[in-house]
């Protein structure tokens, strides 16, 4: 019995973390909203790319490094800390996971896995849990949900609409399209079980970067609060401010060993790991929230503004929170593994 | 990472609950807070020393185990999970014991640990004043060197099982001169020395759960100093830490309430779900005692690891008190109209929820009030400026 992760996932994680300081500042990602369509920057792509992150869960037969949830949760917090407009999970986390389970004689799988390991394919992953699709117009490829069946579709087979995001770094589309011979790819009968273990590592990631998020507005409240004077004091001295930020603090310190275990859990392909991930998702989402609504309080006015970065990282919580399930799909899921007789609670019960 | 118990913890959980379900009282004891219950709770101590589990994370000499951190959170899980006595000697084994392994002399733990661990000497704590409460360095009890003994005059306040405990371990200002945490010492005495007087309080259950302490012209022999003399705010943090830390509330505490809560919503589902915020409640409860558990083993992974435990500490007070009040509220909020019943024999429902409902109000008091704790949290964690 050890959770904690060893001393490789953490250097890792921390190379990750300086590499995106140096290389995402808030004013470059804000330069990307306004000279781009697309919000997609193929220059970070290919920074990201350098780093070995489109490979990272690639098999390395199709040219990847052959990493895991354990090590994208990592990743995940960091993209959230740094806000980084890409999609990169869809692509390299998601659908990766969706092609790599696929029978061995899909041609699908030889053509994209090392295009996506190499950085130059993106594929936008399309299911009903979330009414739109994240990236679909600049995607080479949509894995598509219909009926637990598993659709590949190109450009020519959908039409998309864009719908505008809070979050300039989100990049939605209404997507329209008819199932056919042509596009499917997998069965509903093996494609059911690829859709949930998608869901249970889609939900994940959510968590991960809304707790990245939680973690840079409770930074960016310090941040001000120690700098901005008023009374002739910084105004992070005072009481009614510091409690503010430390219950931010006490959310996310109790959150991320729950977004650990659920990673563990999709890892180890554990029989409770849609619970664990429902669970995640809602500590992380909570924890956020609250930094979000807390680090805006401590910024006064500026945070109500464009100007400061708050705001970016905000917006993108917001959006998180809903995205993959929602408070409502995850409850449920909550509820009824609590009202389920056959549950096992109590001391002892946690790693059962 | 490797969420799986090895086969070593596994046959440690196994002899755990062996001995516990041969030995746990079956019906609960009465409250320590009476003096019939101090006494059960003494000799249950007692009984525990006998099978070796009354300090399992002690070195061996001293009575204990030897247990690493993952082998106490088994332990608990296995002791809440039968429901075994709440612990007497707690402030005795869990705070003063770890400080005195780190600032004793080994006359000293040779002396008080294995009469500690056999509940012989049942502890209590000697820190707040009148005036001194989350302000600790306030500390106005003096503690004046005379030759080979420290002559005491002063009072201590909210000592919790002060009333029926035999030694007290307390901080005393021992330089008369010095103000704040400087000039204050760590002192050890039994509390039956002559010039020792002590007041039982009545807590909000009409028991004397605490006691205030009055000191005129104590003799307390030199040697049971604990640290330097002067040092005694040091020491003082330590015992703190490790009061805030792992040790005072473990997990399994926790989880087993939020258990009785979720089997308390089921059996009430038909009258509780006209109040949707009680489903959220209960949700919420058994999300947050699983996160507590996750978080402490995930510490204890680091601790076994060589780490230290720091200001971290303080977000875990904040999250088990709180913790505990929103689970016992939710219980009140499903037995309704009942729920300001005093414990009845014919009404096994009612249970301990009233209890520990009104326990759960100290909670956030205790250890360190909440505001101490996030005071903590933004200077040490977040670097905020002192206000």
């Amino acid at each position: 019995m050890d959770f904690t992760f060893d001393e490789q996932q953490l250097a890792f994680r921390s190379a990750i973390h300086k590499f995106l300081m140096v290389e995402a500042a808030p004013e470059w990602l804000r330069e990307i909203w306004e000279t781009t369509r697309s919000g997609r920057s193929a220059e970070l792509r290919a920074k990201l790319a350098d780093q070995g992150l489109t490979a990272l869960s690639v098999p390395e037969e199709f040219g990847g490094i052959g990493l895991g949830d354990l090590d994208w949760v990592l990743v995940h917090q960091e993209l959230g800390y740094f806000a980084i407009p890409d999609s990169l999970t869809d692509s390299a986390y998601l659908a990766v996971d969706l092609l790599k389970r696929l029978p061995a004689d899909v041609a699908l799988k030889r053509e994209w896995l090392p295009r996506v390991a190499s950085g130059k394919a993106r594929i936008a992953v399309a299911h009903p849990l979330n009414p739109l699709v994240a990236d679909a117009e600049l995607a080479d490829l949509i894995l598509a949900w219909h009926e637990d069946e598993i659709h590949a579709l190109r450009r020519e087979h959908c039409q998309l609409q864009f719908q505008p995001s809070i979050d300039l770094s989100r990049r939605l589309y209404a997507l329209q399209w008819t199932p056919s011979r042509e596009t499917r790819i997998c069965p509903a009968s093996h494609g059911r079980e690829l859709w949930a273990g998608v869901l249970d590592r889609a939900a994940l990631a959510a968590s991960a970067q809304l707790l990245g998020l939680a973690q840079r507005m409770l930074d960016l409240g310090v941040d001000h609060a120690a700098q901005r004077k008023q009374f002739g004091k910084p105004v992070g001295s005072f009481q009614a401010v510091k409690h503010q930020l430390a219950d931010v603090a006490v959310k996310i310190e109790f959150a991320e060993p729950v977004l650990h275990r659920a990673a563990q859990s999709v890892a180890g392909e554990r029989p409770l790991r849609s619970v664990h991930v429902a669970q995640a998702k809602l500590a992380a989402g909570e924890a956020a929230r609250l930094a979000a609504r807390k680090s805006l309080q401590a910024h006064g006015a500026m945070g109500y503004t464009w100007e400061a970065d708050l705001q970016m990282y905000a917006k993108r919580a917001w959006a998180l929170d809903a995205a993959w399930g929602d408070a409502p799909v995850l409850k449920a899921r909550i509820a009824g593994h609590l009202l389920d007789e056959a549950t096992l609670l109590g001391p002892g019960a946690t790693f059962a | 990472m490797k969420l799986e118990y090895t086969e070593k913890q596994k046959a440690f959980r196994q002899e755990v609950r062996s001995w516990m379900q041969a030995h746990v009282p079956k019906a609960p004891l009465p409250s320590f807070d009476t003096a019939e219950g101090f006494e059960a709770h003494r000799q249950w101590e007692a009984t525990l020393f006998e099978g070796r589990w009354s300090a399992v994370t002690w070195p061996k000499e001293y009575g204990g185990r030897g247990c690493d951190l993952i082998e106490w959170l088994i332990f608990e899980e296995e002791y809440w999970a039968a429901s075994a006595p709440l612990r007497v000697n707690q402030n005795g084994v869990f705070l003063l014991a770890p400080t005195l392994m780190e600032y004793g002399t080994s006359e000293q733990k040779a002396r008080f640990l294995p009469r500690m661990a056999s509940g012989q000497d049942i502890w209590a704590q000697g820190w707040s004043e009148p005036g001194a409460g989350s302000d600790m360095a306030a500390i106005r009890a003096k503690a004046i060197r005379q030759g080979d003994h420290y002559v005491i005059n002063g009072q201590k306040t909210w000592s919790t099982r002060a009333v029926w405990a035999d030694w007290l371990f307390g901080m005393f200002r021992t330089d008369p001169e010095s103000s704040r945490h400087h000039g204050l010492s760590f002192i050890l005495l039994p509390l039956n020395l002559p010039g020792i007087s002590i007041r039982p309080i009545k807590q909000l259950n009409g028991l004397p759960g605490f006691a205030e302490i009055f000191f005129d012209e104590v003799k307390v022999p030199v040697a049971n100093l604990l640290g330097e003399e002067g040092g005694g705010w040091n020491v003082a943090m330590a015992t703190a830490g490790f009061e805030r830390g792992l040790m005072l509330r473990s997990p399994a505490r926790f989880q087993k309430t939020a258990h009785k809560l979720v089997e308390l919503y089921r059996r009430h589902r038909a009258r509780a779900d006209a109040d949707p915020g009680i489903r959220e409640a209960v949700m919420q409860s058994w999300m947050q005692a699983e996160a507590y558990a996750l978080a402490t083993y995930r510490t204890a992974g680091r601790l076994n690891k060589g780490a230290k435990i720091g200001a971290e500490a303080s977000t875990n007070k904040i999250f088990w008190s709180e913790l505990d009040l929103l689970m016992h509220e939710t219980a009140m909020r499903i037995l309704g109209p009942r729920a300001e019943l005093m414990p009845q024999q014919h009404d096994a429902e009612l249970d301990h929820w009233l209890d520990g409902f009104l326990f759960a109000q100290a909670g956030p008091i205790y250890a360190g009030t909440n505001e101490i704790q996030r005071n903590i949290i933004a200077e040490r964690m977040l670097g905020l400026p002192r206000s």
